[in-house]
């Protein structure tokens, strides 16, 4: 594609670039080594301009611009480290600096910040410049987020995050100048808000501005706790990225180091969440099976994804008949947790502590959902992200990057490849085809791949035959593409019987707990590590788990059962009409 | 221009800057500002001129009509509400009967403008933004209005006051007062 756009020769400190037609002047300097600083910058939402610290000097030029958004041009002259380029970038950062809390210290971002590292490169070593900013209290309203204001430095990532990318857009710019907040409408709490819980916001934050809802000191004391049993879940997606934590390359698999991490760390049981990614598939697969046989409500739309079920519960509610009843993995693990592992391991399910370890920030929202109680307990207590859990291995002195492979707790460990992939943009559409194929044509598949439901395309598209029914699905994955498929699905009427979204851009690979990265091919190196794992085991589809048989033969009789419908289904509700609801409770 | 504004505004029955603001009476005003709505849909930059035509209606920009406006053009809540904050000619908050411009130009200031304010603030009770407890009042800070020969300038709603003493404050007020009485509702 880029063959087809005019080249362009421009020279960057001396060296002849060759940039391409509407290519900014960082990306061409940065493609030759010259790694000019930025601040407000990320490329999962392209430039912005805001923050001034890119800033090159332009021969002929007026001014100092900032080189993330100045296309090139021919015969360009480009020189980024000069006496008055040092001096802009210093003073921006000073000023930003001048009214940003001087608490690094005891700052959930010490050490792995942004603005701390940008003060450091450029050399700063006094600040000459000081503001009083008005306090705003920290917003801890929301389950699953944090937001100290105090800490902002207004670089507008957050909101071109949730506003472009998610198509969200609780948070927002207010009021002028000096006075100028990010924030959601009339300065409400997050959970007041339309926030959807995605963390995408604290994925991409410079600074501690906003961040997770940390919970991980807690679990750390829990497991000390001789009374009390702590058994831990972790989702597919946490493999494929933890490793970045500690210095691993990125979509190195680190599935076994994650094992034997957690069992140092003291959990009793070590379970992966894949195994309930198994049963998901055999709960849903059957209710896809079911629902084309009495045509409806077509298309069924996944549920695993909390950020999407939000979503969908707020600016969606018509869709809300087709989403799937099926809990996401996560809370069908909890359910099968509290009741079949702990009878079968003779533990009162009170003595429980239900820990998870996920990618994502809206799991710790949707475990805390009321509903979310089927077993008679909390279905999971507690959820971590990726980050959090690195902080507990990191804070444990266990060197991660050095661990020999260890092996997740049978049999709630035992999992196939089909739900390693669940991690990944299309990964549940191709674990449920695979085995939904299976089932309804009684013949293996031949071709066990679906390509056509893989990579990063916003919106996929596929048709599959299921022994003479054509059945047509489609895949969305970053909430604005999810959008953009259901207003389709509403002005078009196109048919299609089997939609997956994720929340994420990319999927749980990309979730909003996952660790920090501007590496632009960050999502096709994390997927490569799952596609890799996948390929690599011994069973490949869901129906194949025969931990997950035995829990039916044992427990839950069969797919769709009165038993698994009571602990692994759940119900959906608009988002406004809870809100009159808890109105007409409150009043 | 602003004659135009004037008659285009509807009388409210409440006087004393108490707008009935908060959407929870029977009222058509919500019906006029879904009519403005449907004029200016679908075109594009149509979020200023609607909270111009809303806060016409209004008085100010409760949170309410806020939310009816996002959800009548398709606008995010929070576009709204950051358009509203960022613009000193929208307000939030319902405001006085009348507006008090205390002049904070150079030449305003220069002969005593702060003075004023401050008697201003301490006759009123209240500080810049804030509107007196009878809802007669809101007062405000502004930069030079281009009458400095008459410096220092107080303007009150439409009436300019000249070459003001702190001590003339108490007698400007009442005098406006008795002087206004009948006028509409203006913020």
């Amino acid at each position: 594609m880029t063959d087809e756009k005019k080249k362009i020769n421009l020279t960057i400190d001396g060296i002849r670039v060759e940039a391409y037609e509407g290519e900014m002047v960082l990306d061409a300097a940065r493609r030759v080594g010259i790694d000019i600083p930025t601040l407000c910058y990320h490329p999962a939402i392209g430039p912005i301009g805001s923050c001034r610290v890119c800033v090159v000097e332009i021969e002929n030029g007026r001014g100092l611009p900032a080189s993330c958004v100045t296309p090139v041009r021919e015969g360009m002259v480009v020189r980024t480290n000069t006496e008055a380029v040092r001096e802009a970038r210093r003073t921006v950062v000073e000023l930003i600096l001048a009214s940003h809390p001087q608490d690094c210290l005891e700052c959930e971002r010490n050490g792995r910040c942004e603005l701390q590292d940008l003060a450091m490169r450029l050399g700063i070593r006094e600040s000459r410049f000081h503001r009083e900013k008005e306090h705003k209290e920290c917003d801890t309203s929301s389950p699953a987020l944090v937001r100290d204001a105090d800490k902002c430095i207004l670089c507008g990532r957050c909101v071109s995050m949730c506003s472009e990318v998610q198509n969200v857009a609780a948070l927002g710019f207010a009021y002028r100048g000096t006075d100028a907040l990010v924030t959601p409408m009339f300065e409400r709490g997050l959970a007041d808000s339309k926030c959807v819980s995605c963390g995408q916001c604290a994925k991409i934050c410079p600074v501690g501005a906003i961040h997770e809802k940390e919970e991980w000191q807690k679990v750390a004391d829990l497991i000390c706790d001789p009374d009390l049993h702590v058994v831990v879940q972790v989702a597919p997606a946490v493999r494929a990225a933890i490793g970045e934590e500690f210095n691993m390359p990125a979509g190195m698999p680190v599935t076994g180091k994650l094992a034997t991490a957690l069992r140092m760390l003291g959990f009793d049981a070590v379970f992966d969440t894949q195994f309930a990614a198994d049963l998901t598939i055999m709960e849903e697969g059957t209710e896809l099976i079911e629902r084309l046989k009495m045509k409806g409500p077509l298309p069924l739309i996944t549920s695993c994804s909390p950020g999407w079920i939000r979503y969908a519960e707020t600016f969606h509610p018509e869709f809300i008949p087709n989403l799937s009843s099926c809990k996401s993995p996560q809370q069908m693990m909890g359910a099968v947790i509290k009741t079949y592992y702990a009878k079968r391991a003779g533990i009162d399910p009170d003595k429980i502590v239900s820990v998870s370890v996920m990618p994502c920030t809206a799991k710790k929202f949707e475990c805390a959902r009321p509903e979310m109680n089927a077993s008679g307990q909390r279905d999971v207590d507690i959820v971590l992200t990726t980050r959090e859990l690195a902080c507990m291995i990191r804070q444990a002195g266990i060197r991660f990057q050095d661990l020999p492979h260890g092996e997740f707790d049978a049999p709630l460990g035992i999992s196939t490849g089909a739900a390693t992939i669940f991690g990944v943009t299309g990964g549940v559409m191709e674990a449920a085809l695979r085995t939904v194929y299976e089932i309804v044509t009684k013949k293996p598949l031949g071709k066990i791949e679906f390509s056509e439901v893989r990579g990063m395309n916003g919106i996929k598209e596929a048709s599959v035959d299921l022994g003479g029914t054509e059945v047509r699905v489609a895949v969305a994955h970053g909430l604005s593409n999810a959008s953009k498929l259901l207003r389709h699905i509403n002005e078009t009427g196109e048919r299609y019987d089997f939609i997956e979204v994720m929340a994420c851009p990319g999927g749980c690979i990309m979730g909003g707990g996952q660790p920090r990265s501007q590496d632009p091919d960050i999502a096709e190196k994390r997927a490569a590590a799952l596609y890799a794992e996948d390929r690599g085991m011994e069973m490949r589809k869901s129906h194949e788990n025969i931990a997950v048989a035995c829990l039916y033969e044992e427990f839950l009789k069969k797919p769709g059962s009165d038993i698994a419908h009571k602990l692994l289904h759940t119900t959906y509700e608009s988002a406004d009409e809870a809100a009159r609801v808890s109105r007409k409770e409150a009043m | 221009m602003a004659s135009d504004v004037q008659a285009k505004r509807p009388k409210l029955e409440s006087v004393g800057g108490e707008c009935k603001c908060h959407g929870k009476l029977p009222d058509d005003r919500f019906t006029k500002l879904h009519d403005v709505i449907e004029e200016y849909k679908d075109k594009p930059g149509s979020l200023i001129p609607v909270l111009h035509e809303a806060q016409k209606l209004f008085g100010c920009l409760p949170e309410d009509v806020q939310q009816f406006v996002a959800k009548g053009l398709g606008v995010p809540e929070s576009e709204v509400y950051g358009v509203a904050t960022f613009y000193s000619l929208f307000s939030l908050k319902p405001k006085g009967k009348w507006t008090i411009s205390v002049c904070l130009g150079t030449a305003c200031y220069v002969k005593g403008a702060a003075d004023c304010l401050e008697a201003l603030k301490k006759e009123l009770g209240i500080d810049i933004g804030g509107t007196s407890e009878d809802g007669l009042f809101t007062l405000e800070g502004v930069r030079c209005v281009g009458a400095c020969a008459l410096a220092p300038v107080v303007v009150i709603g439409d009436t300019v006051y000249a070459k003001v003493k702190p001590e003339d404050i108490k007698k400007i007020l009442a005098e406006h007062v008795e002087a206004h009485s009948a006028e509409a509702h203006v913020s």
